[in-house]
């Protein structure tokens, strides 16, 4: 549905140029829900801008849809940009509209007629549920219905991509869920493909089906979203995960010292990833049973879903003859479960978890 | 002695409004375009052309420093072209009308600044033409403040029709000037003063009602 070939982005400042986008690619499916992340200032939001043209690339071919649309006259993109449907941080509605006219706006400028915007605009204003604030004015609303409003006036065209610019930054956890799970369903509905750029991984996590990590101009990383996130390689991508998924030692052993060889009294840590439906086996019984004289401590557990596969992750601190943890260590490599060996670390003595 | 002030007043009073009325409608028809292209060809705007709008830019700068009693000296020629005499009240006009567009065009681009860019790129995301984003979003987004802005220039014109008063005019400076001062009628003088101040007064509530009510924000 979209594609993106060698997208450069340089801008001329008072500093100089900027080299915003540094070739990108990328390929997003119809109907797919497409995440891209990154800090501020990463290029996501020129990335995104790229695709409707908003800011056009230095170099490089965007596709929508076939076409392309970096080849498109003035008159031919207005056209186009119409099948492109966009939601902002700040809304962007009309303050001087009320929330009729502005859903009815995109509307208006193809120049519709009223009867026949009656009938788009009810249905939407139903679908994102604000049938009864339909005359009232943005000021009057909370952020998450202004969002639902900028969503009503992004279907207005019935486009087939949805762009959406850190589309619920600007709003509490709980108003972020309930836009999210709007924008799954008119995904499903309305078999909408949709790019989302993000700064927070709990979006991606929660509404992505795949995901791209932007940093300084480039893509370190991509993939589905589970991939990313039970296997993330580059430095970037580990950090994002880590605001959801902490990768801190449990408290009774942060800031000891961790060794790759056995002292005396120190627990060998293993941090373990399940996925799928192997989450739920009983490997560490099995472990402990098999392994004769190995002691197994539990230091941290916690399941979660990506988009309903189970995916658990532990810390386990192992003790016992080297024997025993030698033959626990060969039976997890024998399982579908993926092991970190952590080290040593000697347990806080002060700790009294 | 008040009875017979009256009439002169209303005489004034009806004078100037029509000097303010007639230009002020005039300058508007002219100004508000003149502030959007000052707006929309500024850099980053949908309309961007340096060179229009720095020349134009001068231009209204250049005729925003003329002082307007000199102004209305120095087009007299052109005043005569256009009316087919530089004295009286419709006369009075056409100077009015010269000074008071590039203030409205200076007011209108400062207002219509104020119309977050987050709206232009918005209605520029769903396929809105230049012409679209200047009548559907930018005026209407900015009408609270041109509203207030225009306000403004109707009470500078107040100021500005009673100078052209003193050069045959008409209306409340021309009669505040032969009455009040050449006559030595200070009571004139001061009932003009009032009327002034009761107009001016007036104006602002009236435009700040407006505004007030067309602020939806």
């Amino acid at each position: 549905m979209i594609k993106l070939i060698g997208i450069e982005k340089i801008y001329d400042s008072a500093a100089g140029k900027v080299h915003a986008l540094k070739g990108i690619d990328l390929h997003i499916a119809r109907g797919e829900i497409y995440g891209i992340i990154g800090l501020s200032g990463a290029g996501k939001s020129t990335l995104v801008r790229c695709i409707n043209m908003l800011e056009r690339p230095t170099a490089g071919k965007v596709f929508v849809d076939g076409q392309d649309m970096t080849a498109l006259t003035e008159s031919e993109l207005r056209q186009a940009r119409k099948s492109i449907g966009m939601i902002f941080q700040h809304f962007n509605l009309l303050s001087s509209a009320t929330v009729y006219e502005n859903i009815a706006f995109p509307l208006k400028l193809s120049g519709t007629d009223d009867t026949t915007i009656r009938k788009k605009v009810s249905p939407l204003l139903e679908l994102v549920g604000l049938s009864d604030k339909a005359n009232q004015y943005p000021a009057q609303l909370s952020g998450g219905q202004k969002q639902r409003v900028g969503i009503a006036r992004a279907l207005a065209n019935r486009p087939k991509v949805l762009l959406c610019d850190e589309a619920t930054s600007a709003l509490d956890p709980q108003t972020t869920k309930s836009i999210l799970d709007l924008i799954r369903v008119i995904n499903e509905t309305m078999s909408l493909t949709v790019v989302v750029i993000t700064h927070e991984m709990q979006v991606i996590k929660e509404l992505c089906d795949k995901v791209a990590v932007i940093s300084d101009g480039v893509i370190a990383e991509r993939g589905s979203v589970l991939e990313v996130f039970t296997n993330p390689r580059h430095d970037i991508t580990k950090e994002f995960i880590s605001v959801l998924l902490s990768n801190e030692l449990p408290a009774a052993f942060r800031g000891n010292e961790i060794s790759q060889d056995r002292t005396h009294g120190s627990l060998l840590l293993l941090r373990l990833i399940f996925l799928g439906e192997r989450a739920d086996d009983p490997v560490l019984a099995e472990m402990i049973r098999t392994c004769k004289g190995l002691e197994c401590t539990m230091l941290f557990g916690n399941l979660d879903e990506i988009h309903g596969v189970p995916f658990g992750r532990f810390i386990i601190g192992l003790s016992g003859e080297d024997e025993a943890i030698n033959g626990a260590l060969n039976f997890l490599s024998g399982r579908d479960v993926r092991v970190e060996v952590i080290g040593y670390v000697r347990r806080n003595p002060a700790a009294v978890d | 002695m008040f009875a017979e002030i009256l009439p002169l007043l209303t005489k004034a009073l009806g004078e100037t409004v029509y000097m303010v009325a007639v230009s002020m409608i005039i300058a508007t028809i002219i100004g508000v375009p003149l502030g959007v292209l000052l707006h929309t060809t500024a850099k980053g705007q949908i309309l961007e052309n340096v060179v229009v709008n720095q020349t134009v830019g001068s231009v209204v700068n250049a005729v925003r420093s003329i002082p307007f009693i000199i102004l209305m000296v120095a087009i007299i020629p052109l005043t005569r072209l256009i009316v087919g005499s530089a004295i009286g009240t419709t006369a009075a006009i056409v100077p009015l009308v010269i000074a008071s567009i590039p203030f409205i065009g200076r007011q209108v681009e400062t207002s219509l600044k104020e119309v977050p860019a987050g709206l232009v790129e918005a209605a520029l995301s769903m396929g809105a033409t230049p012409l679209q984003i200047i009548s559907k979003v930018l005026l209407p987004e900015a009408m609270p403040g041109i509203v207030s802005q225009l306000t403004t220039v109707i009470i500078a014109l107040v100021g500005e029709s009673a100078m052209a008063g003193a050069i045959g005019g008409g209306g409340l400076g021309d009669l505040a000037i032969r009455y009040g001062y050449q006559r030595f009628r200070p009571e004139v003088m001061l009932a003009t003063v009032v009327v002034l101040i009761v107009l001016v007064q007036l104006v602002q509530l009236v435009g700040n009602t407006i505004a007030k009510h067309l602020d939806k924000r």
